[in-house]
């Protein structure tokens, strides 16, 4: 159980994707522009990464791994992640339809998105047993969803600020970006040197 | 087996799983929508260039229907498109505005206009418009990198080899993309049956302006006192053509006395558009993509 927690806290806060892998920098920049659709698509994300890294687990332990196909391991995991996105894009056309619209071309962009590949890839890299790579799923999911919603909050009040001109827009948001990173390397060597 | 059958079949069994997954889903989850929407996102152009102001032709198909915002406004499509559409939605007599075309309001070509200085950065008239002005001894001139080129979608507007770009009217759907890509706003949309223009944005003094571009308007009012009244007006040392319609009217008297050729007629009464001086004989050279 202990390990589990560690690798929740680990994901979330040492190892975020986002500030310390530089996973997931396209929507990180492109939704974070209101706390509601950031959020909205925070928890889109980290529900397809923790199917994900429920189901790569499975194809990965019960497939490749007992036929020795290791090596088909990227193109099966674009697979498994493709078809899940259109699956929660269907989802929420039907249940949440505004989230579907406020998510817009990001959500099938999660397909293409190295984040949920990178989840996959690194998951099975690490040997996991199932309960430790969902969770590791669904942690990188929730630290994705804190550093959108974080982004989010700042570029909220940015909006008031008196920003230079040449830095309007893109610039100052990969200003706060890298301080936020700068912010996150607090939290490694919190888990004992992780 | 061989390694490629066990890769076939293990990739083609998990790809004929998720279909079936997927295809259920598709059935479960099927979301009623309005058939109208589909069947005016086939009529749109299909060229997503957003001169509607919508992100593509399907997003504004949808706003069409469920929003009911007015369904004209899809430039390249024109009034075709238009009528079409209003078949759909069983609506009548709509009125589609006039199709207009971009122009390149500058004649400023290599040989017509000085230069002030060597430009060696990055190939964009963006970017050079921002190192100091560019080039161009004209700050408000044509820079000639071909931006507004690169943003055609519909291969409508050339680089020619005099350093100013030509539209090809027959292809100018006016949608607007190249009047954005311009950093200097030297081009414009214009109603088709225009017939004068005046091919300078130079706000510079007259006296100034005739030092470095042959072709720039130098403010000496003549056009603006042979046209009607009211139909033109000098502001920023640059004439502008207020009315279009009675300018046209009284072209030959307007666009005589110019000294520099900065307004001129172009679309003759037959409707048949004539190239500027500044660019006669000139020849379509390729734009590189950057």
């Amino acid at each position: 159980m202990n390990n589990i927690w560690l690798i929740l806290i680990a994901t979330i806060l040492v190892n975020n994707f986002v500030f310390s892998y530089f996973l997931g920098i396209c929507p990180f920049l492109g939704v974070s522009g209101k706390a509601s659709s950031a959020i909205g698509m925070g928890f889109a994300a980290t529900f397809v990464m923790t199917m994900t890294a429920f189901v790569t687990w499975l194809i990965n332990r019960y497939i490749l791994i007992p036929y020795n196909l290791e090596f088909l391991e990227t193109v099966s995991f674009i697979l498994v992640i493709a078809s899940l996105v259109q699956f929660v894009e269907m989802f929420l056309k039907k249940v949440i339809p505004s989230l579907y619209k406020a998510l817009g071309i990001f959500l099938p962009l999660i397909t293409t998105n190295c984040i949920v590949l990178g989840l996959a890839l690194l998951g099975s890299m690490r040997n996991y047993n199932l309960l430790e790579n969902v969770v590791f799923g669904f942690g990188a999911g929730i630290g994705f969803t804190l550093a959108l919603t974080i982004m989010a909050g700042i570029r909220e009040e940015i909006e008031f600020a008196d920003v230079p001109e040449p830095l309007k827009g893109g610039g100052i948001t990969l200003i706060i970006a890298g301080l936020l990173a700068l912010a996150f390397m607090g939290f490694s060597g919190m888990l004992g040197g992780g | 087996m061989g390694v490629i059958t066990i890769s076939l079949l293990t990739m083609g069994g998990i790809g004929l799983l998720f279909a079936i997954i997927l295809l259920l889903a598709y059935k479960k989850l099927a979301v009623e929508e309005d058939p109208r929407i589909k069947e005016i996102e086939a009529l749109l152009p299909g060229a997503n260039c957003g001169a509607c102001g919508y992100p593509g032709c399907a997003a504004y198909a949808e706003a069409i229907v469920l929003e009911g915002v007015p369904f004209n406004k899809c430039a390249p499509g024109g009034a075709e498109v238009v009528e079409k559409i209003a078949k759909v939605l069983g609506v009548e007599g709509v009125e589609v505005g006039e199709r207009k075309v971009a122009q390149v309001m500058c004649q400023g070509t290599d040989e017509a206009a000085l230069d002030r200085a060597i430009y060696h950065g990055i190939n964009s008239c963006r970017a050079a418009h921002f190192t100091l002005g560019g080039d161009k001894e004209c700050y408000w001139g044509c820079l000639g990198f071909g931006d507004c080129v690169l943003a055609c979608p519909f291969d409508a507007i050339h680089m020619t080899d005099k350093g100013i770009p030509l539209v090809d009217r027959d292809k100018c759907t006016g949608c607007g993309l190249c009047v954005e890509a311009c950093p200097r706003d030297i081009i414009e949309l214009v109603p088709i049956s225009q017939k004068v223009f005046v091919l300078c944005k130079n706000e510079d003094r007259g006296a100034n302006a005739r030092k470095y571009c042959d072709y720039a308007c130098i403010a000496c009012r003549l056009c603006v006192r042979n046209a009607p009244q009211g139909s033109m007006e000098m502001k920023n040392n640059l004439a502008i053509i207020l009315d279009h319609k009675q300018v046209d009217g009284e072209a030959e008297k307007v666009i005589a006395k110019c000294p520099t050729k900065s307004i001129l007629k172009l679309v003759d009464d037959e409707g048949e558009f004539h190239l500027p001086p500044a660019l006669e004989g000139a020849k379509i050279v390729p734009t590189l993509k950057r």
